[in-house]
């Protein structure tokens, strides 16, 4: 008898709960933590107010590394979220991960949404779409590569806080005078693969990688040790060598030396911005990166860095409407602009830069269009980004290697073609898994 | 005089082993097995193509050159963790057993750390060694020590060594402890009328006598220093500079969670099972015989 009335009562919780719960719930995994993480739950209420159909639930799992692999690890236990945020080094696994996914285009279609990838800034949505140019993945937040320097140090040397080096030349210049003269180690930069390499080839129009830095096809193959990158790296261990860069981690640690005023100089994320604004207690300055003049073509653009929200395969139907509403709300201008005065990160769509720039909001807070300009240009094969498999560990073969040039223990020509050499091994791999 | 227990029923024993060894089954054998399974095969992240590759993973690991330097640095460090661990421990619990005043103090303050989870133990020690904000860094940069583990890889892994080591002190100190108290006071009594001085006694009466303890503590070290200490590599050095501190467990991590190249990530777990089953067998093997029970 009292298992029965314990059936009855729990058929009809049942009852009441699928009864209150009619909107249908989507899964949104995501790597973004302080105010990044306030702003993600932000977007999601905003959309769950507008609508009662759906209602998207963002839970948080760790940085763009443990996300992935949470992710990974949901799909092989066929519980995948519909979004998943992925960091940009993991979009070639993504896309070759074909089972796994449902394009974006596709989903906006089946739904039924009004869709048009013209409107998203091309250098951001190109990175996400497929060589058939259809858009595989949403881009959410892309960032780019930056120059923030100290004015009050530039003060302090003798320097003209208003003219931050254009070039490499001027940028040594500049350095020694803030170590002669202001005694301010001059120089850091946050992830040194992305910044120095990565962007450096895009910027200065040279290949990273062959088959248009992975773009057309597995079988690319690194480039990276030219003349021009070799000059660069030994550039950057004499600065070392003479105490004008001071080294500071892989990832994003060093920019803690340029807000704490250690480092007069740092090159990072465009994202870095709402942190050194909110650290730094002296005057600074963003600009567009410095480039060597005698490299032809030089700048071009850099490239980007940040995550897209990729839907994955394996949910029921329903959920896949709600994604495709979501995506729509999230592309709305207003919502856009919000999201890139609030995060540092870049507008994705056309008409979200040209709301902020109506608004005012670049003559508010100068510096803030530094990324978008850097972007918003016309990008080359060579420039469009680096797409390969693997590229979390080439990145990290590149960090090693780097790693023992700063220490002396290696020649940079030397470690670059190590890099190289490793790094290819790496993508035989991926090609012999993907297979094609 | 032989101690044995004998069970009249055929069930009980079973019963009683059965909850380990469900445990043991579902956290241990079947992972293990599964990892042997998978390092035959290739695949991508998602599992949605599956290669039969044979001993492909294995070749690939053996012809890696930082493969066999990451041996190189496992070793070193486990040897520097075990070494340290089980030598400082061992002063400290000498001392604290002939400790009269404040014995219960000094004691719960050596076990402290023992309540700190690594990977807290890491950051704690990375912010007094962190070259440009660290405390003990700003002092030895004073004392014109040229300080910088992100760039100096033997000081990277004299740091990690340091940390690990530091973590498994109380634990090693709780059972020398026990060990010294276990050892009749009679016993180094009399040699002390004898006329044999401190530093002989220990190590002719207390050091032999400890010597059951030292042999679980090494063994039981060794596999902290294979396994536990992941944490405080990733949040030391992750790794770095260069490969200074990736040590055999990190780059299993490393290869399959960031890397997403789970046979190679497989084929290297394997590798490590196989050579902790080895040290231990050896161990138990050559150690043990000169211990005396």
């Amino acid at each position: 008898m009292g298992f029965k009335n314990l059936t009855l009562t729990l058929l009809a919780c049942g009852a009441l709960s699928t009864a209150s719960q009619a909107a249908t719930t989507i899964q949104w995994w995501h790597a973004m933590t302080g105010p990044l993480n306030d702003k993600v739950n932000d977007l999601a209420n905003k959309f769950n107010a507008s609508q009662s159909e759906y209602k998207v639930v963002p839970a948080f799992k760790g940085n763009y590394d443990e996300t992935l692999a949470a992710g990974i690890a949901a799909f092989r236990a066929k519980e995948p979220p519909a979004i998943l945020q992925v960091f940009e080094v993991g979009t070639a696994t993504m896309m070759n991960s074909k089972g796994a996914i449902r394009p974006v285009a596709t989903v906006m279609k089946e739904a039924g949404e009004k869709f048009d990838p013209r409107i998203y800034i091309p250098a951001v949505a190109g990175y996400y779409t497929s060589a058939k140019g259809e858009m595989l993945s949403f881009p959410f937040n892309s960032s780019t590569t930056v120059f923030y320097y100290n004015k009050d140090a530039f003060k302090k040397a003798g320097l003209d806080p208003s003219k931050p080096p254009k070039t490499w030349p001027e940028l040594f210049a500049d350095a020694k005078k803030l170590k002669d003269v202001a005694h301010i180690t001059a120089f850091t930069t946050d992830w040194q693969a992305w910044v120095q390499v990565e962007s450096f080839s895009a910027y200065h129009n040279t290949l990273y990688a062959t088959k248009d830095n992975g773009f057309g096809g597995l079988d690319a193959r690194l480039v990276f040790n030219t003349p021009l990158e070799v000059q660069h790296i030994t550039n950057l261990q004499k600065m070392i060598q003479d105490g004008t860069f001071s080294y500071g981690g892989r990832k994003s640690e060093s920019q803690a030396k340029f807000f704490t005023g250690e480092c007069a100089m740092c090159m990072g994320s465009s994202s870095s911005l709402a942190a050194i604004r909110q650290n730094a207690k002296f005057s600074f300055g963003v600009a567009p990166l410095p480039y060597y003049p005698e490299a032809k073509g030089a700048p071009q653009n850099t490239i980007i860095g940040g995550a897209s929200l990729w839907v994955m395969n394996g949910r029921p139907a329903a959920e896949y409407k709600g994604v495709a509403k979501f995506f729509t709300f999230l592309s709305r201008p207003e919502i856009q602009a919000d999201w890139h005065q609030s995060t540092g990160y870049l507008p994705i769509t056309l008409a979200a830069y040209e709301l902020t720039k109506q608004s005012g909001y670049y003559e508010k807070n100068p510096g803030a269009d530094v990324s978008v300009q850097a972007m918003v240009v016309k990008v080359t094969n060579k420039s469009r980004g680096v797409r390969l498999g693997y590229l979390p560990q080439i990145r990290m073969i590149l960090d090693e290697e780097l790693e023992a040039v700063w220490a002396g223990k290696k020649a940079p020509k030397e470690a670059l073609d190590e890099a190289v050499a490793r790094g290819n091994e790496q993508l035989e791999r991926f090609q012999k898994i993907s297979g094609s | 005089m032989e101690k044995r227990v004998v069970f009249n029923e055929r069930w009980l024993p079973v019963l009683l082993l059965l909850p380990q060894l469900a445990i043991t089954t579902v956290f241990f054998f079947i992972p293990a097995g599964e990892a042997l399974y998978q390092s035959l095969f290739r695949q991508d992240a998602f599992g949605l193509t599956l290669e039969y590759a044979g001993l492909d993973n294995f070749r690939v690991l053996f012809s890696d050159p930082g493969y066999l330097a990451s041996f190189r640095t496992t070793a070193i460090f486990s040897v520097g963790v075990t070494v340290l661990g089980l030598s400082v421990a061992l002063v400290l619990a000498w001392f604290a057993d002939r400790l009269i005043r404040a014995k219960t103090v000094v004691r719960t303050l050596i076990v402290w750390p023992y309540a700190i989870a690594p990977a807290i133990a890491g950051v704690l020690w990375m912010f007094l060694f962190n070259p440009s904000l660290g405390l003990v860094s700003h002092w030895l940069k004073m004392l014109g020590v040229d300080w910088n583990y992100l760039l100096n890889g033997t000081q990277a892994l004299a740091l990690v060594t340091g940390i690990a080591a530091w973590k498994q002190i109380s634990y090693n100190f709780l059972f020398f402890l026990a060990g010294l108290q276990s050892i009749p006071k009679a016993l180094l009594e009399a040699a002390a009328i004898d006329g044999a001085r401190s530093w002989k006694r220990f190590w002719s009466i207390v050091f032999p006598l400890l010597s059951p303890t030292t042999f679980f503590l090494l063994v039981i070290n060794i596999i902290y220093a294979f396994f536990d200490t992941f944490p405080i590599i990733d949040a030391v050095t992750q790794g770095g500079p260069s490969k200074a501190t990736e040590i055999l467990v990190y780059k299993v991590y490393n290869d399959g969670f960031k890397g997403l190249d789970i046979g190679g990530s497989a084929a290297q777990s394997v590798i490590l099972m196989a050579v902790v089953i080895l040290l231990t067998v050896v161990q138990f093997r050559h150690v043990e015989r000169r211990v005396s029970y």
